[in-house]
């Protein structure tokens, strides 16, 4: 059986992994981007000099052949679903027996005057990177639009070579709709602490040109003109299913899939970001563009293609990233805006660059979600509270399970607990410290 | 060209400011002065000229420590690691690492004299520490415990959040000042042999011979030295390293370990990680390992019989090692090629020591570095920063434990992590088994 795979990102390139493992398929995967499959959330990293390009291949060239996993560069322009062939603008026919659809996402971008000027780009594939660094010579200010998680990389990434930064939020406070209120005011603090010129509440009007096709300097809504030689646009992605158009394929925003991850035709499936899912689970998104879910959906598949037919389950949320040196996890439903039925415990240290919140059900305790910044928590043993509904005062006795910060470094379980008592009256008192073997214990997984 | 990598910044951005300029200069100032009093024998080689070189190198590495590190928050800061010439194998690396080279080969290779001038200049502090007038050795000991504190200095501010890294520094800095340098000049001093605590066989090869036990012997103290060297070679190095891994001796203690740690910090990305240079690594070391013990046996044997049966053979196996392993491995290419090879070329393809330990920690150790569930991201940090040349990532992104006999335990794959996936710790179980266990439940290729 032949198994073509559209796209090499993540998705792409766990299913294709997971299938060699389990099968002997026949594997092509084919990319318009690049012949080497890279991590794309490190490519903030090659720009900022810590990494060369390849430093961010999780594999050796000799992988591919090795595990007989062919690679084709090409650009698909459509797809034959009866024949199942896909022509490749280059003139390329390429057969199929199975098709997995993992094309990943475009940036957004919303019809702003100037918006297809030189030096407007986003930060999204190679390319995007290769832009960024040819407009980095001599530049005085880089203005970004969009307060999310691409936008604090890319000011981070301009921050690193000298280059002053502009960063313009539609927002009241960063990143507010993820983050609570307290969260987002760290970052507000900590960006301006970077020297990063931090407009709240400013959205982008327009790019202006210098008459040459190049930008010259953004419009703000308050009417501001901020001269600068590049305008970051970090606003959120789509998926990329435009070639699509022309196939019988169901599509919504994205590829509509079933929680096996099967298109509405037989023997095509998609995965990652271009995947809408049509019954996501409850409290959880249709598409989720994060590295993580398009992991899942990609050994899930892998599965069900190799006679195991089986459903995507990603399982408790979680989630991670880092604003310039604060690191971010979340574990479990962290909403900006508590509602009635939900209490939280928020500590902040004296610093104001580490802070720890639980959410947890008013009434039975049940804990609901872990908010950390700076401090780090251990995956296995929040997923295990978050499935069995513990109660909030168990973990809190039993906090010492979850610390994943380095050794020496104080612990702040302590202060959380104390935080707890004044809020609530109780008396409560840490009873495991940090301790890998009572993890073990805990998780169960001795032999 | 060849390296595609490179095809993103044909003209490397500078990443090195005016000051950081006058900092390298100020610095530089202070190394040519050593050199050309060292040069101009007498006429220079006096107490204030020491001082004010020494301290030259000092206010260059402050400066530059201000401006690069201590003005700005503090984080990871490995930003144009591989745009300086210096640290990305360019001119200035080459420069430094033929400079190294050529110093070393002298020192090991080259006659007392060559070093005169040098001796002069530190004299008058081999006098006050040891009562004798210095030789090359001294020399060569008084400017390694210098790198290892000034750059540790330098060290400890750019990791300065991290209490881990911080009390590594502390702890590399004082052995090497206290039993690597001051120690034994102060036996010196009180006309006792010149001993190191802070190595032992198979390190220090000569310690586990006929002619040292025979050579310490002569001193009151010898018997206790030779029962420490024997405590910590068989008794102390497999219990530590049962608990805490290699790390306890690796990067807390030792002495190469600490010159690597701190003045090699800026090299430490340059290993090579690729699976071809994990099986080179793991013949050349293992052969080293056999080399000492075959030498170390030889020359016992050799004794008893008085040279009955092997004549001279022992004696010149043991010369060939001191030639090959002791001086042109561990000093030449050890610390030569920093520039090029990164900071642990020595510890990762040549040291017996940390052959012993590696096999210790692999089969019977609490230490692994643990893997935050699923949140690796595959970035590459972890592997770029390791000076070991171990691929980290492979190992994160795949949520299994790294177990692996090369690790020193230095912690900056935790360190420069960003999505905090990873920890050094010490589990209840069995490294071997923990790590089966993972391997039969994780999947896959």
């Amino acid at each position: 059986m032949k198994i073509v795979i559209l796209g090499n990102g993540i998705s792409g390139i766990t299913a294709a992994r997971y299938i060699r493992k389990r099968s002997d398929h026949e594997i092509v995967v084919v990319s318009d981007e690049s012949d080497e499959f890279f991590s794309r959330t490190a490519l903030m990293y090659v720009y900022m000099g810590h990494m060369r390009e390849r430093d961010i291949r999780p594999y050796e060239p000799w992988f591919w052949d090795k595990n007989r996993i062919r690679r084709q560069r090409a650009r698909i322009a459509r797809i034959d679903v009866a024949a199942k062939i896909l022509y490749g603008t280059g003139g390329q026919e390429i057969g199929y027996d199975k098709l997995i659809l993992a094309t990943g996402s475009l940036p957004n971008r919303f019809g702003w005057p100037g918006q297809e000027l030189d030096g407007v780009h986003s930060l999204y594939h190679l390319q995007d990177l290769e832009a960024m660094e040819r407009h980095s010579a001599g530049l005085q200010r880089a203005v970004i639009v969009g307060g999310g998680l691409i936008g604090v990389e890319m000011a981070e990434m301009f921050h690193s070579r000298k280059i002053p930064v502009t960063f313009l939020v539609r927002e009241s406070s960063f990143w507010n709709m993820v983050l609570p209120s307290e969260e987002s005011a760290m970052v507000n603090r900590h960006l301006l602490e970077h020297h990063i010129d931090l407009r709240l509440s400013t959205e982008l009007e327009a790019v202006l040109d210098d008459g040459q096709g190049k930008c010259r300097a953004a419009v703000t809504t308050s009417g501001e003109t901020i001269d600068c030689g590049f305008v970051g646009l970090t606003v959120g992605v789509s998926p990329n299913i435009g070639f699509l158009r022309d196939a019988p394929l169901e599509t919504n925003r994205g590829i509509l899939v079933n929680t096996y991850l099967e298109t509405n035709l037989p023997d095509i499936y998609a995965i990652g970001d271009c995947a809408e899912l049509r019954d996501p689970q409850p409290g959880r998104r249709a598409i989720e563009a994060v590295w993580y879910t398009g992991r899942m959906m990609g050994e899930a598949l892998a599965y069900t293609l190799t006679g195991d037919r089986t459903a995507y389950d990603p399982g408790i949320w979680f989630n991670s990233a880092k604003f310039f040196d604060i690191e971010y996890q979340v574990y479990g439903t962290i909403t900006p805006d508590l509602p009635e039925t939900q209490a939280s415990l928020y500590w902040e240290h004296p610093d104001g660059r580490k802070s720890i919140r639980l959410n947890y059900e008013r009434s039975a305790g049940r804990i609901l979600g872990f908010n950390l910044m700076g401090i780090r928590y251990r995956q296995e043993v929040c997923e295990k509270w978050l499935h069995a509904g513990t109660s909030v005062e168990t973990v809190l006795q039993q906090l010492g399970l979850a610390n994943f910060d380095p050794e020496f470094s104080t612990q702040y379980e302590c202060a959380l607990i104390e935080q707890y008592n004044r809020q609530t009256g109780k008396s409560l008192r840490l009873r495991q410290k940090r301790s890998l073997p009572a993890v073990l214990q805990f998780l169960g997984n001795e032999k | 060209m060849k390296n595609k990598s490179l095809s993103f910044t044909p003209h490397p951005p500078a990443m090195t400011s005016g000051l950081q300029k006058l900092a390298l200069t100020v610095s530089g100032i202070g190394i040519v002065m050593v050199l050309v009093a060292g040069m101009a024998r007498k006429a220079l080689a006096t107490v204030p000229v020491l001082w004010t070189a020494l301290g030259l190198i000092t206010i260059g590495v402050v400066l530059f420590i201000r401006s690069e590190y201590s003005r700005q928050p503090a984080g990871i800061r490995n930003n144009g690691v591989w745009f300086r010439s210096l640290s990305a194998r360019g001119i200035w690396a080459w420069l430094v690492a033929v400079v190294l080279t050529g110093f070393y080969t002298a020192l090991y290779f080259g006659p007392e004299k060559w070093f005169a001038g040098l001796t002069e200049l530190f004299s008058p502090l081999s006098q006050m520490l040891r009562g004798r007038a210095a030789d090359k050795w001294f020399v060569y000991g008084g400017l390694y415990t210098f790198s290892v504190l000034v750059m540790g200095l330098k060290f400890g501010f750019k990791y300065r959040h991290n209490r881990y890294q911080v009390l590594r520094t502390v702890s590399v800095s004082f052995f090497q000042l206290g039993f690597a340098f001051l120690v034994p000049a102060f036996m010196q001093l009180m006309n006792q042999p010149e001993f190191y605590f802070s190595y032992f066989w198979p390190l220090k090869d000569w310690y586990g011979t006929p002619s040292a036990v025979q050579y310490f012997s002569k001193f009151g103290i010898g018997p206790f030295l030779l029962l420490f060297g024997a405590l910590m070679t068989f008794v102390a190095t497999p219990v530590l390293t049962y608990f805490f891994g290699k790390r306890w001796y690796c990067s807390w203690v030792c002495g190469c370990g600490g010159l690597a740690e701190t003045a090699g910090d800026p090299f430490r990305h340059l290993s090579d990680k690729s699976l071809k240079a994990w099986r080179l690594e793991r013949w050349m070391i293992h052969s080293v390992l056999v080399a000492v013990v075959l030498m170390t046996a030889l020359l016992w044997l050799n004794s008893w019989q008085k040279g009955g049966i092997l004549g001279d053979f022992s004696r010149s196996f043991a010369q060939w090692y001191g030639y090959l392993i002791g001086m042109a491995f561990s000093g030449v290419v050890g610390v030569g090629f920093y520039p090029l090879m990164g900071s642990r070329v020595w510890c990762r393809f040549g040291c017996p020591q940390a052959a012993i330990l590696g096999l210790l920690q692999k089969k019977r150790s609490k230490f692994r570095i643990t893997v935050n569930g699923s949140q690796c991201i595959s970035c590459g940090n972890c592997s770029t920063y390791c000076e070991m040349g171990i691929d980290v990532r492979h190992y994160a992104q795949r949520g299994q434990d790294v177990v692996r006999a090369s690790c020193v335990g230095c912690g900056i794959c935790a360190a420069v992590c960003p999505r905090g996936v990873l920890r050094l710790e010490g589990a209840g179980l069995d490294a071997g088994q923990r790590a089966e266990y993972l391997r039969n439940t994780k999947e896959p290729a």
